[in-house]
């Protein structure tokens, strides 16, 4: 028995219509925790090269970690993973709730889907039933619907994920959705799963998560629970929840405004945390185990229409708020139940309505082409936009696709100023006067994620015009954030109110059995960032430091209003970035990992599986 | 201690009773507590939270008198002479005495506090005031 994992690996073939239960490997286990660094290693291992993101060869991975239902801080995470259809590479998502917790009591650190089904599926897990049921009745319905209605058919117990039209449809930044509210957001996996034409997961666990020593790890988390209560942060962060970063961005010049043109939007207190809660006067809703819940659950009300909404998260807000130019925080919060009850992401699909505007704005993009008229601050043009692309229908079809490939059909204008690095559309920061955050999403393994290097905070602190450092920064961030999500617990304890880390590789000590550093961890997730580098080399042609570059407006246009007014980064300082990133990961100048580098990590095999695409 | 609810506070973490199996049987499984969350989503959108307050029903339904209150005003069945037979279970007003398949004898609160303690936001708390109240934002 593995200590802290569920201990099987459930294997899921709908091609054939059969389920298989499979050990999990300790070696799996010791060198890549869980969570993340199963959905790594597995994508390496068993997509193969050059599969089509949406054709049958590709696989999804849903992993949980060994703190995922443990007594910690945050526990209710597990990990999405694919071939992304968005970029062509790796791809991934993380989720909170409950799904993860009860995979593992149900038995199961990890499910490989493979394969694809003729007819609508879902997964029914009930503790050792395991069966692929019927899914017509569910196929084309709403999240919301489809969760409701598995609950009431299975029972209120069952955990549900689905994907919803817009996974069917195949839309490339189609979600997976959970709990009414929470989201596998980014990368599409919500299409991989519909080419799939697997519908949803529902899951119920009774079974007890073996521990090594369980009376330490309930005195540990003690420990942190007690650490937290009394902490000044819980009073900043609890009661707005992510929305209470949005006066910030724009103190900073950072909110993304009008299709990224600008990064500050001057009707930014409508759409604030503090709005949020006045107008939308919601409950908060956590995931398992936190004590910050930024979940904030309510009835979104406005002209567009009246439903239950969680959110609009920062994120959200950002991306739908100041992108779209929406100043009421009814009529994003109503925005952003319709992008989750129709499954897309809500950062893409505010990425891609925002560019779609500033496309017609600047005449790249006629009426007739569209099919009415687009402008930043109408909402229902935003609505009727959102619909078009979940159902694929005129102009839908293409920017379901994404601003990158919608980029190349509108011409080189459009290009320039379509937010996105590797097709995957940029999150809620606008970085022209934070070098190191665009760096961060500049070499992000899955494309514009803020995630794995949320080095703004940097930027702020040691000054938004230096290049010199940031580097090393953002490596170090992109070691420390994504470990969280091996471990399946939520980093935002650590990043709001400064919870130390270390008591999270103490917490795995007493779970598993093993002594494990907070280096020992930082080698795991470097050697992760390695990996998944090697899978963008192996899936994407010509893969390297071309791949790399953020929008070309990121050099061509100073920021024209705000606090980062006239701010804008030179290309040869985007160039030293580029190369100081290089030369400390140990890549080569075009930015591949070298055959030493892979084999210091211990990833020798992959090193001779690329030989001939690597430096030595 | 009493226990006390606050449901507007609940915001469905389930620490609560995570705590409550690590405290009853030092296993890590929610679904070995003796509290109920029920989540009620979409609509109306919020979370009712069932807990013991030691009515004493329990005692009263069972058939072979093995649930006894003890000096501490609390109920507590005696796993020896428990013959499983559930009318307890039935007779529950709170529906908290709780059933799982690895055992015969119904899970009983015992009124230990870790789920008062551990609340993050005081949505279960000791109506005495015995255990500090956490602040709540």
């Amino acid at each position: 028995m593995l200590n802290g994992y569920a201990g099987t690996i459930l294997e899921v073939d709908l091609t054939r219509g059969a389920v298989r239960k499979e050990p999990l490997p300790e070696k799996l286990a010791r060198e890549w925790i869980g969570g993340r660094g199963f959905v790594a290693k597995t994508l390496w291992d068993r997509v193969p090269a050059g599969a089509d993101p949406l054709g049958p060869d590709n696989i999804v991975v849903v992993a949980a970690g060994p703190l995922t239902g443990a007594p910690s801080l945050g526990a209710g995470r597990v990990h999405f993973g694919a071939k992304s259809p968005a970029t062509g590479g790796y791809g991934d998502a993380n989720m909170g709730g409950h799904f993860g917790p009860e995979l593992k009591q149900a038995g199961y650190d990890m499910i490989v889907v493979t394969g694809r089904s003729d007819e609508p599926k879902y997964l029914f897990i009930d503790d050792d039933r395991v069966e692929l049921r019927d899914a017509s009745h569910l196929w084309g319905l709403g999240t919301m619907k489809a969760e409701e209605t598995l609950k009431k058919e299975l029972g209120e117990e069952f955990q549900v994920a689905t994907i919803g039209p817009a996974g069917e449809k195949l839309v490339n930044y189609a979600c997976v959705s959970h709990d009414f509210g929470r989201q596998a957001g980014r990368t599409g996996i919500g299409a991989v799963l519909g080419s799939k034409k697997l519908k949803a997961f529902a899951v119920r666990g009774t079974k007890t998560i073996p521990l090594a020593d369980p009376a330490a790890v309930w005195a540990k988390g003690q420990e942190m629970y007690r650490a937290v209560f009394d902490n000044p942060g819980m009073a900043q962060w609890t009661p707005e929840g992510t929305a209470g970063v949005v006066n910030w961005a724009n103190e900073v010049g950072a909110f993304p405004t009008r299709n990224f043109s600008s990064s500050y939007f001057t009707e930014h207190e409508e759409i604030n945390g503090h709005a949020l809660i006045e107008k939308l006067k919601p409950i908060s809703k956590g995931c398992q185990g936190c004590p910050t819940p930024c979940g904030k659950y309510s009835t979104a009300k406005s002209r567009l229409g009246e439903a239950p909404v969680e959110g609009p998260e920062y994120e959200t807000v950002a991306l739908l708020g100041g992108n779209l130019g929406l100043d009421h925080i009814e009529e994003v919060a109503y925005l952003n139940h319709v992008i989750d009850d129709l499954g897309l992401d809500t950062i893409s699909t505010g990425a891609v309505v925002g560019f779609a505007m500033e496309c017609y704005q600047k005449g790249l993009l006629s009426k007739e082409e569209v099919g009415r008229e687009l402008a930043f601050g109408d909402a229902e043009a935003a609505l009727w936009l959102i619909r078009k692309i979940a159902a694929r229908e005129g102009i839908g079809d293409l920017l379901a696709h994404g601003v990158k490939k919608a980029g190349e059909e509108f011409g080189p204008i459009a290009q320039a100023i379509a937010p996105h690095v590797k097709g995957l559309e940029l999150s809620g920061y606008e970085f022209r006067n934070a070098p190191a955050m665009m760096l961060a999403y500049a070499t992000c393994d899955i494309g514009a994620h803020h995630n794995r290097a949320w080095a703004i905070t940097y930027d702020v602190q040691v000054g938004q015009d230096k290049v010199e450092g940031k580097a090393q920064k953002v490596i170090e961030l992109q070691h420390v954030r994504p470990i969280f999500d091996h471990l399946g617990v939520c980093r935002l304890q650590w990043v709001e109110i400064g919870f130390d880390y270390n008591h999270y590789s103490a917490l795995l000590k007493p779970v598993v059995g093993r002594d494990y550093t907070w280096d020992d961890l930082m080698a795991v997730s470097e050697k992760v960032w390695n990996l998944n580098r090697c899978f963008n080399v192996r899936e994407i042609p010509g893969f390297g430091r071309s791949w790399d570059y953020p929008p070309a407006r990121t050099w061509q246009d100073p920021v024209p209003d705000g606090p980062a007014k006239g701010k804008f980064i030179p290309r040869e300082r985007v160039e030293t970035l580029l190369d100081d990133y290089y030369r400390l990961r140990g890549w080569s100048a075009d930015g591949l990992p070298t055959r030493r580098k892979l084999e210091a990590l211990g990833l020798g095999e992959v090193a001779a599986a690329l030989a001939d695409r690597l430096p030595g | 201690m009493k226990i006390g609810l606050r449901e507007d506070r609940c915001s469905g973490c389930l620490v609560c009773q995570t705590a409550c199996s690590l405290s009853l049987f030092k296993e890590l499984n929610p679904k070995k507590s003796a509290i109920v969350i029920e989540p009620r989503f979409p609509t109306p959108g919020n979370y009712a939270v069932h807990a013991c307050d030691q009515c004493g029903e329990c005692a009263t339904a069972c058939p072979v008198g093995c649930i006894e209150k003890g000096d501490d005003g609390v109920y507590r069945i005696d796993a020896e002479s428990c013959t499983g037979c559930l009318v307890c279970v039935e007779a529950c007003p709170q529906k908290v005495m709780r059933v799982h398949s690895s055992r015969e004898v119904p899970i009983k609160c015992t009124l230990c506090g870790d789920c008062i303690r551990y609340c993050p936001r005081s949505a279960i708390y000791d109506v005495d005031g015995d255990i500090a109240e956490k602040r709540w934002y």
